[in-house]
């Protein structure tokens, strides 16, 4: 706190402290409190029964089990493209770096999109696939590329800086004093970059779980068999059964709220 | 910098594998069938008039959000790091949320909130004020999913900012107000310009959390996301990859500027 700004007129802090935190409180704070007031609206029995229908259950299943496949592949990934971004100097490196940042910036309706053009019927290896009983299109497999492709730059975007900040000293003495270089990485690598690896990996879990335009496309809303968890939510949603919609989003919003609090911690971790 | 260190081929055979495969394959594939429909094709598509209208709907709405963002997230950055009140943490976390909270969950809340019917749209639907199924819904459902974009991305900066800077100006004769549009404002400038722009990018693409509180009226309340979801419904694959190819490319003329700006703020840091 500077001295410059606890000179601000007391005017001036009221007003925006009051503009501030209402706006969060209307656009934040309001929309989760009327999840839990739609979900609890018709009594705790029926918000129980909703939330513990075998339909839900199985969304919840596919939610998680598409994260679990995405989150460790794209942590991997992750890994090696900071690794490579960060300690070599090579043609093409620039390119490389924007076509990991660029499913950042492509709508998730069009990740769906290119998801189908491939492994689709109208798409590339969709038909051959098909043939030899392979389905990927509105099938579990997709829901998983879609939730790859939406979270594909988040560890890398995480990683990039810390290693680029600390530089490769620690690494070439660990190199020149003999150590090998799978000793190197767990030993000098993975130490230094653990909490912004986590952090990375808290972020891509909370875009996985809650991915809904790209899987939207790809999934084919198959009731107990290719619905995640916000699918399962729009679809109770569209047959007006609001409060099954909204007891089902509960679940979500109490992963987003863990997901929050990691989050905080981790940052103050890092910051240590 | 050296090639001293291993894993040099690891990494790379890693990155090119996964990159080729989730990217550059599927990119490719879509400007392939694109490309499968003549120029008199590509043009009846993007200069169909529905097309254009939900073009304009999507860029007016997300510019709108991201104006908003602006104003708001600097204001609640500025508070977060300058005035230590009650509950600061709560707040820092909950700027949080709309990226954490599913889309689709955001909005089917924000749509029963502020419906005619909700706790926030009955007072206003009485003031004759509606805001869900129009295109102010549109825009506040885009504000949520871009607050954090914009609070994150002013709030750092901020932090950094040199207090003596401030003194100096208050020495110098300056009152309060003086001093904060002529040196801090203009000090947080680019980070308010690369949170309105990474804002404005998000909003473009957005899908879940529009399709619920906009009500989807063609030529009104409808965006293109919608508009590529209902070509592949009707199994119109190449005009959906045709409309695909508009949106990246209208992203591409935003973002490209706006990761300029970021890695420019992140270099002076």
């Amino acid at each position: 706190m500077s001295r410059g700004a606890s000179a601000d007129p007391v005017w001036l802090r009221r007003t925006l402290l009051t503009v501030g935190v209402g706006w969060i409180v209307l656009l934040v704070v309001a929309p989760i409190l009327a999840v839990f007031g739609g979900a609890l609206g018709r009594g705790g029995a029926a918000f129980l029964d909703a939330v513990f229908h075998p339909d839900t259950l199985s969304a919840l299943k596919l939610t998680l089990l598409a994260a679990l496949c995405a989150v460790p592949l794209n942590t991997v990934f992750g890994l090696s493209a900071a690794w490579l971004l960060s300690r070599f100097q090579f043609r093409g490196r620039n390119l490389l770096g924007t076509l990991v940042d660029l499913p950042f910036s492509v709508s998730p309706v069009v990740a769906g999109l290119l998801l189908v053009l491939v492994w689709g019927q109208q798409g590339w290896w969709g038909p051959w696939l098909s043939r030899h009983g392979i389905h990927v299109v509105f099938a579990w497999p997709a829901v998983v590329l879609a939730t790859v492709f939406v979270t594909f730059p988040l560890v890398v975007r995480e990683l990039l800086p810390v290693l680029q900040e600390q530089g490769s000293s620690e690494e070439e003495a660990a190199i020149l004093l003999g150590a090998g270089g799978w000793t190197m990485f767990l030993r000098v690598t993975l130490p230094n970059i653990k909490w912004a690896l986590l952090y990375g990996v808290v972020l891509s879990a909370t875009r996985a779980i809650g991915e809904f335009g790209a899987v939207s496309v790809v999934s084919g809303h198959v009731r107990g068999q290719t619905n995640t968890l916000p699918l399962h939510v729009e679809i109770l949603y569209n047959e007006y059964r609001f409060q099954a919609a909204f007891a089902a989003a509960t679940l979500l919003v109490m992963l987003s709220v863990v997901a929050v609090a990691v989050k905080g911690f981790l940052e103050r971790r890092a910051h240590r | 910098m050296s090639r001293k260190l291993p894993g040099f081929g690891l990494s790379m055979g890693i990155v090119v594998f996964w990159l080729s495969a989730i990217v550059v394959v599927p990119l490719v594939a879509l400007v392939g069938k694109a490309t499968t429909l003549p120029w008199e094709g590509w043009s009846r598509i993007l200069l169909d008039p529905r097309t254009l209208a939900a073009f304009r709907v999507s860029v007016a709405c997300s510019l709108a959000a991201a104006a908003l963002n602006a104003l708001m997230g600097t204001v609640v950055a500025w508070i977060l790091v300058r005035y230590p009140f009650p509950g600061r943490r709560l707040v820092d976390a909950l700027v949080d949320m709309p990226f954490a909270l599913p889309t689709a969950v955001a909005g089917i809340t924000l749509t029963s909130l502020w419906s005619p019917h909700g706790w926030l749209g009955a007072p206003l639907a009485e003031l004759g004020v509606r805001v869900a199924y129009t295109p102010l819904g549109i825009v506040l459902a885009l504000a949520f999913v871009g607050l954090p974009f914009s609070v994150r991305t002013v709030q750092p900066v901020l932090e950094e900012l040199p207090g003596e800077v401030e003194e100096a100006a208050g020495l110098l004769g300056a009152d309060r107000l003086q001093t904060l549009s002529r040196v801090v404002l203009p000090a947080l400038r680019p980070a308010i310009l690369a949170g309105f722009a990474l804002s404005f990018a998000r909003g473009l693409g957005e899908f879940g959390s529009v399709v619920f509180i906009s009500g989807n009226l063609p030529g009104r309340t409808e965006i293109v996301p919608l508009l590529v979801m209902q070509k592949l419904e009707e199994f119109k694959a190449p005009e959906a990859a045709v409309l695909g190819v508009g949106m990246l490319a209208l992203s591409f003329l935003f973002l490209l500027p706006a990761n300029w700006l970021q890695t420019r703020l992140r270099r002076r840091r």
